[in-house]
């Protein structure tokens, strides 16, 4: 593998994570708990977008082939899309979206911290816009769980069922493959293992902080570096691709 | 007028001031005197104006998952997210009158407090989403300018508010019909076909005739409304009609043309039955729409109530 | 009741640009200072409107009564010696 098809590869995990996380924010709008929490679910999904277009883009121009953000978005099948799973799980329930927001946010809070200093300058610009963005997430998703678990009777167990069920989707953020090592070693993408130990202590001090309790590590869930994702995904891609799929000669 | 004929008796002298001071043109703040029916007719038509807004979100909604580029992605979620946050600002301002959010949303789900018909409507097929953003925020515009200088200050304020975020919206639908009149057979088709649904019920958006129209007269002696139903249709009608022409879409009715002695355009009758229908909750989507406003309220509740028991807990620490 | 609870009412005040005045934006809804901050900032700010911003709770809030408004305020409109355009200053005095 080139350089350049490891980075292509690897952008369009990226841009695929803020994708589908958004995509299933969107679904938030009109159905929240309240109305300033629909504004604000909706706020975290635009962000997402905005770097799903940023990353896209990138990914386009990287491999050189004149694809464009919307033809990657909107014209790739479910093999060839690399967003861990957690992301493409159903929303479930408030509860559920809000611990796939904090594992996710407490990733990637270190995750863009790192990548601002690649070697790879477009990945360090929108890495520096990104954590901004991400800090904001991720104090959202820190006070919610709080919130819930120190909630009610009822939120307390809801929120500890998302953390339960959600944990085995977990290790897959730390996941390196051979496109991970290659760009490692050139300094373009930060070692995703080196920054386990700070993700686990914030996590660990979240769900303390909101009495709640560390899940049991079991057998984990593993696929979409290689593109294998849950029934889910196929479902979202065909809501979402539908008009470009439907009228292929279309511009809109 | 018999509710207003009592207050006269009553409270002669408050009225006078207060009927004076509206005159002058001078803003009504909460706190202020204002007679009972002034807020009840307040009451009314802002929290039927919030409902709407949320409301409608509901049609557009129904496209956020399925737009089809991630601009159109992009713009169709923050107008939505916009229009709650106009419901939201409605919601405030009618607060301050001494009514709750909770009161108020319970009202919209036992049927007392209505919402704008329009959003009773389907939104079948993504040109929807560009004539929705055209015609219907178009049409609510006009309302909304007129808005701005309502005599209650927190309404008159967030009607200002509103009407600056909502410079792109109607753009943002134009721009969606033009792109598809510009695209494949299909396409314009589609525009067109969403054309003919959405005019008349758009032109049903500024209400009955003013002749018809139960609080009329109260409205504007307190300059709550500023311009007749009827005024602001011609007004949207005028604009509008060479847009769609500028774009090749054609608007579907027969006897629509230019009267040059009126310098506007003279118009086909309205469906005023469908509209009746509508409003007594026999248009397409009355139900579902309410059902699913009452849907989401009931699923939220154990995240409010978390909320507020975390609130309780927290208190309680802090005061030991 | 708690069932259609809505949460608490808050005032949200926002600053333009550093050192400017907080306005007064409008209200949002939340049930601790935390929430009613970060409501505030997803309502109000969406644009890039703000650089800071206050919540109050809106029943904290105490305001000026209308029937006082001529106690509270009209005495302060003859006090015009507090404008410098009150005072003559001999010709040719700069700087002051």
């Amino acid at each position: 593998m080139t350089q350049q098809e490891a980075l292509f590869k690897y952008i369009l995990r990226l841009g695929d994570n803020a994708l589908i996380h958004s995509h299933r924010l969107s679904e938030w709008c009109s159905n929240a708990p309240f109305l300033e929490e629909d504004l604000a679910l909706t706020n975290l999904a635009l962000d997402m977008i905005g770097r799903a277009q940023a990353l896209l883009q990138y990914a386009g121009n990287v491999e050189g082939k004149g694809r464009t953000e919307d033809t990657l978005a909107y014209r790739r099948s479910e093999r060839q899309y690399y967003n861990n799973l957690l992301v493409e799980l159903p929303n479930t329930d408030f509860a559920y979206t809000i611990a796939r927001l904090l594992f996710i946010s407490a990733f990637e809070k270190e995750y863009y911290a790192a990548l601002q200093k690649s070697a790879d300058s477009t990945l360090a610009a929108i890495a520096a816009k990104t954590l901004k963005e991400i800090k904001y997430h991720f104090a959202h998703a820190h006070d919610w769980t709080i919130r819930l678990g120190m909630g009610t009777e009822e939120s307390h167990q809801r929120i500890q069922n998302a953390v339960n069920d959600w944990w085995m989707y977990t290790s897959e953020l730390f996941e390196m493959d051979e496109t991970d090592d290659q760009l490692v070693k050139d300094g373009m993408v930060p070692d995703l293992k080196a920054l386990y130990p700070a993700w686990l202590q914030t996590i660990t001090d979240t769900l303390k902080a909101a009495s709640l309790n560390m899940p049991v590590t079991g057998y984990m869930q593993t696929g979409s570096r290689k593109g294998i994702h849950t029934e889910h995904l196929g479902h979202l891609l065909s809501e979402m691709q539908y008009l470009q799929r439907a009228y292929p000669d279309a511009e809109w | 007028m018999d509710q207003v004929q009592d207050i006269i008796s009553n409270d002669h002298a408050l009225l006078s001031k207060f009927e004076e001071h509206v005159q002058a043109g001078e803003a009504v703040e909460p706190r202020d005197w204002m007679p009972e029916a002034y807020r009840k007719h307040l009451i009314r038509q802002i929290s039927q104006h919030a409902h709407s807004e949320v409301i409608g979100m509901q049609p557009e909604g129904n496209w956020i998952t399925r737009a089809p580029s991630l601009r159109a992605k992009q713009i169709l979620l923050a107008k939505i997210q916009d229009e709650g946050g106009h419901g939201l600002y409605l919601y405030s301002a009618a607060e301050t009158l001494g009514i709750t959010r909770t009161e108020m949303i319970e009202q919209l789900h036992t049927g007392k407090a209505k919402y704008s018909n329009i959003f009773n409507y389907p939104s079948l097929t993504w040109a929807d989403i560009g004539a929705i953003g055209w015609l219907v925020d178009g049409a609510a515009i006009v309302n909304q300018v007129s808005l701005q200088r309502t005599s209650y200050a927190p309404y008159s304020r967030a009607m200002v508010r509103i009407c600056k975020e909502e410079s792109f919206h109607q753009r943002q639908g134009y721009e969606i019909m033009a792109k598809m009149m510009k695209g494949t057979a299909e396409q314009r088709e589609m525009a067109q076909d969403a054309m003919n649904r959405w005019w008349w019920p758009s032109l049903m958006m500024f209400g009955p005739h003013d002749s018809d129209s139960p609080h009329a007269a109260d409205a504007f002696r307190w300059k709550i409304k500023r311009h007749t139903n009827d005024e602001l249709r011609q007004k949207f009608i005028d604009k509008t009609v060479p847009q769609a022409e500028l774009i090749g879409l054609t608007v579907p009715d027969p006897h629509l043309k230019w009267n040059d002695a009126k310098g506007g355009y003279d118009h086909g009758e309205i469906n005023w039955e469908e509209f009746k229908q509508v409003i007594n909750g026999n248009g397409p989507c009355n139900k579902q729409r309410l059902q699913h406003h009452k849907q989401v309220h009931d699923n939220g509740a154990w995240v409010r109530e978390a909320a507020e028991a975390y609130k309780a807990r927290t208190n309680n620490q802090s005061s030991n | 009741m708690a069932h259609n609870n809505q949460l608490d009412s808050w005032e949200v005040f926002m600053q333009a640009r550093p050192g400017a005045n907080y306005i007064h934006q409008g209200s949002v809804h939340a049930s601790d200072r935390k929430m009613a901050l970060q409501n505030a900032r997803d309502t109000y700010s969406r644009r890039g409107e703000g650089t800071s911003i206050w919540v109050v709770p809106t029943n904290e809030i105490a305001a000026s009564n209308p029937d006082d408004s001529d106690m509270f305020f009209d005495p302060a409109n003859d006090k015009i010696y507090r404008l410098p355009t009150f005072y003559t200053m001999p010709e040719g005095a700069k700087q002051i």
